[in-house]
């Protein structure tokens, strides 16, 4: 008799593939439960819906392709209303209708995953390339004062950890998470191992135990409050407006939307500890910090060893979590070299919050570059070379 | 369902089935929102639904406010995404009852791609769109519905457009039940909730309800004896519309261009999309 996790594995085939990043997504998705996922075709994400499409019914979950990305993001947030893990993934225009939504999300303590595969903009783009562009958008893009957590893989393996890791936050902050990829790793195909199920960790949301006296916005100690999903009796009214701790509506309040909006902040911040994810390399005896991430990060990573080789005391801090930012490790960083390069496929977009941790405390060059290519490493010795010029 | 109801009295029908601590409501004098929250109430206790298996959904605006006033699960969500929302809930949990309150501005002007694929798709969704001719919220600003010529903080000239006939929209999409009523007459509309929750697959039931403050004040319809003897005056039930248009003189056939359609416009069965999604995952899963 197999048991239910048995058939995920057999729903996602061999343990050992050699596959794309956005399959990876799907895969971590299936392994951390998620069993609903609505969404809507977009270059460069769309394999990931095909993925989910193709494996939910197997195992008696539900894929939905909604009318657009805006339906797709209501979908799955009132999916995970009865209880469910759920997810959608898409690309830079998706992102953008998806924006209301997301806000939705996280007004109302709703967990769920988004991937979104960027390629570059504005507007259309390049819809086949890979970019970074919607870094920015990612923090502030819907309306309002907003926590967001956010996660950037570097690898087709780490595509699929991380969506695992993405949706253990969701549950535990009870809040939308975001996997930021970009369409060169979306569409690279590498090794990809399927970990065993005690190679992992899965959280699930907490859940109200007791309908008498139950209030649905009332946090715990952690700052997020127990669930109660549809259909369970506890008759939660659900609102993306100001709402006090039962739940019902004090649009006209001070206190109650000033109570509201800095507990949704602070459940976030005042957990970075938990949340926060990021490798160094080469931190010992460097003159010259590379702080990169994403896609980036692995050309990065290969110019720690060769600038070595050369004589350049080059180390790298590959963001994982971009938000919330990771300022004191910047700030660590900052302290203990006499440069930073920030290589970025935007025309300079992390490089703001990264100055903002530097506080002058080092100079802080951008490398930018758009269009769709990667940093190469030549390009990025030679940037670290220039700066290594201008300071030491 | 029976065939002859046995009505509870408003009193009675408040204690069991609103959500005390959400009054007083937030509609106006002479607006038909409290009329189609009682007739729904009825409806469900008609069919003695179970509450703590009910989920009440709706977007943004007046008639979106109905889902927080019933004492069970609510979603009240973004302004015309209501069917999306609803839709995931029903998908991920086929045996909730989901009642969707909407607008005509909720759902079929900001929301209309919504609607039209939720109807195609055949969500098992009820869904009640009460139609005010208007924005009234954000205190009447012309709608997809709101009748030409009429005037509108933002039609202050007249209206030039045309109005949407939602039930002919949902008709041609193919939505199992369809129908329209005005809360005038409080049995056809009870009767047509109860049958639209009951019915597998898509059923909108269209309230034609009158807002003196936002709209009929500037249409001369301020007064609630006006505004019900236009109701009057401007409906017919579709037997009788389609007995003139077959029988009918040139001259009474003519005198129906500017009425509204009332009754129940299409009943009949068609798979939901839960249960052909149920069907094909026993045929894949492993």
């Amino acid at each position: 008799m197999s048991t239910h996790r048995d058939r995920l594995r057999q729903a996602m085939g061999d343990k050992v593939q050699f596959v794309q990043g956005d399959d990876a997504c799907a895969y971590g998705a299936i392994l951390a439960g998620c069993t609903f996922f609505a969404g809507y075709p977009i270059t460069p994400a769309t394999e990931v819906a095909e993925r989910m499409a193709e494996i939910l019914p197997k195992i008696e979950g539900c894929y939905i392709q909604m009318e657009d990305e805006i339906a797709s993001m209501g979908a799955i947030v009132g999916a995970s209303w009865t209880g469910v893990k759920t997810m959608t993934a898409t690309s830079g225009p998706g992102f953008s209708l998806m924006q209301e939504n997301l806000g939705y999300a996280i007004m109302t303590e709703t967990p769920c995953v988004i991937v979104n595969v960027q390629r570059s903009g504005p507007s259309t783009g390049q819809p086949t390339l890979g970019a970074y562009g919607d870094m920015m958008q990612a923090r502030w893009g819907t309306h309002g004062d907003h926590e967001i957590i956010m996660l950037c893989p570097a690898s087709v393996q780490e595509a699929m950890e991380l969506t695992i890791v993405a949706f253990n936050l969701a549950e535990a902050y009870r809040t939308p998470v975001l996997v930021f990829i970009d369409g060169e790793l979306g569409h690279m195909r590498e090794r990809l191992v399927i970990p065993e199920d005690d190679e992992f960790e899965l959280v699930e949301r907490t859940c109200a135990t007791s309908r008498e006296g139950y209030r649905p916005f009332a946090a715990d100690e952690n700052l997020v409050p127990a669930f109660a999903p549809f259909g369970a009796g506890f008759r939660t009214y659900v609102t993306g407006l100001t709402h006090n701790e039962a739940g019902l509506p004090r649009s006209a309040s001070a206190p109650i939307h000033d109570q509201l909006v800095r507990r949704l902040a602070d459940k976030i911040l005042r957990n970075t500890d938990q949340i926060i994810r990021y490798e160094e390399f080469g931190a010992e005896e460097c003159e010259i910090a590379i702080i990169a991430y994403g896609i980036t990060a692995r050309a990065c990573r290969d110019v720690v060893e060769e600038g070595r080789q050369r004589g350049l005391k080059v180390g790298l801090l590959r963001l994982i979590t971009i938000w919330p930012f990771p300022d004191e490790v910047v700030a660590r960083w900052a302290t203990r070299v006499q440069a930073i390069l920030v290589p970025e496929m935007n025309l300079g977009q992390i490089v703001h919050p990264i100055r903002e941790a530097v506080a002058g405390r080092c100079p802080v060059m951008l490398q930018s570059k758009i269009g769709g290519e990667l940093h190469t490493p030549t390009e990025l010795i030679d940037a670290l070379e220039e700066l290594r010029c201008q300071v030491c | 369902m029976s065939g002859l109801l046995k009505l509870k009295t408003a009193a009675e029908l408040r204690q069991i089935y609103l959500r005390h601590e959400m009054f007083p409501t937030i509609f106006c004098d002479g607006c038909g929102l409290g009329n189609v929250l009682n007739y729904t109430l009825w409806a469900l206790d008609e069919l003695q639904l179970d509450l703590d298996r009910t989920v009440f959904v709706s977007g943004i605006g007046c008639s979106s406010r109905l889902s927080g006033y019933v004492n069970a699960d609510g979603m009240h969500t973004t302004h015309g995404r209501a069917l999306a929302f609803a839709s995931g809930i029903k998908a991920a949990q086929p045996d909730l009852n989901v009642i969707v309150f909407t607008g005509d501005g909720d759902g079929s002007g900001i929301g209309g791609n919504h609607l039209l694929h939720t109807i195609r798709r055949n969500m098992d969704l009820t869904v009640i769109l009460v139609n005010n001719f208007t924005y009234g919220m954000t205190g009447g600003q012309v709608a997809p519905t709101t009748p030409i010529d009429s005037f509108s903080t933002t039609t202050p000239y007249g209206n030039i457009e045309y109005p949407l006939d939602i039930c002919a929209l949902a008709q041609t999409l193919g939505a199992p039940y369809v129908a329209r009523w005005m809360i005038n007459q409080p049995y056809p509309p009870i009767k047509s909730i109860a049958q639209g929750i009951q019915k597998r697959g898509f059923a909108l039931i269209e309230m034609l309800v009158p807002c003196p403050t936002a709209y009929g004040r500037r249409n001369g319809l301020k007064q609630l004896e006006t505004i019900w003897q236009w109701y009057r005056d401007h409906t017919i039930l579709i037997d009788d519309y389609e007995h003139i248009m077959h029988f009918g003189s040139p001259e009474e056939r003519a005198a129906l261009h500017d009425k509204i359609k009332i009754g129940v416009f299409q009943d009949y069965e068609r798979e939901s999309f839960e249960e052909r999604w149920a069907t094909l995952v026993e045929q894949v899963k492993l």
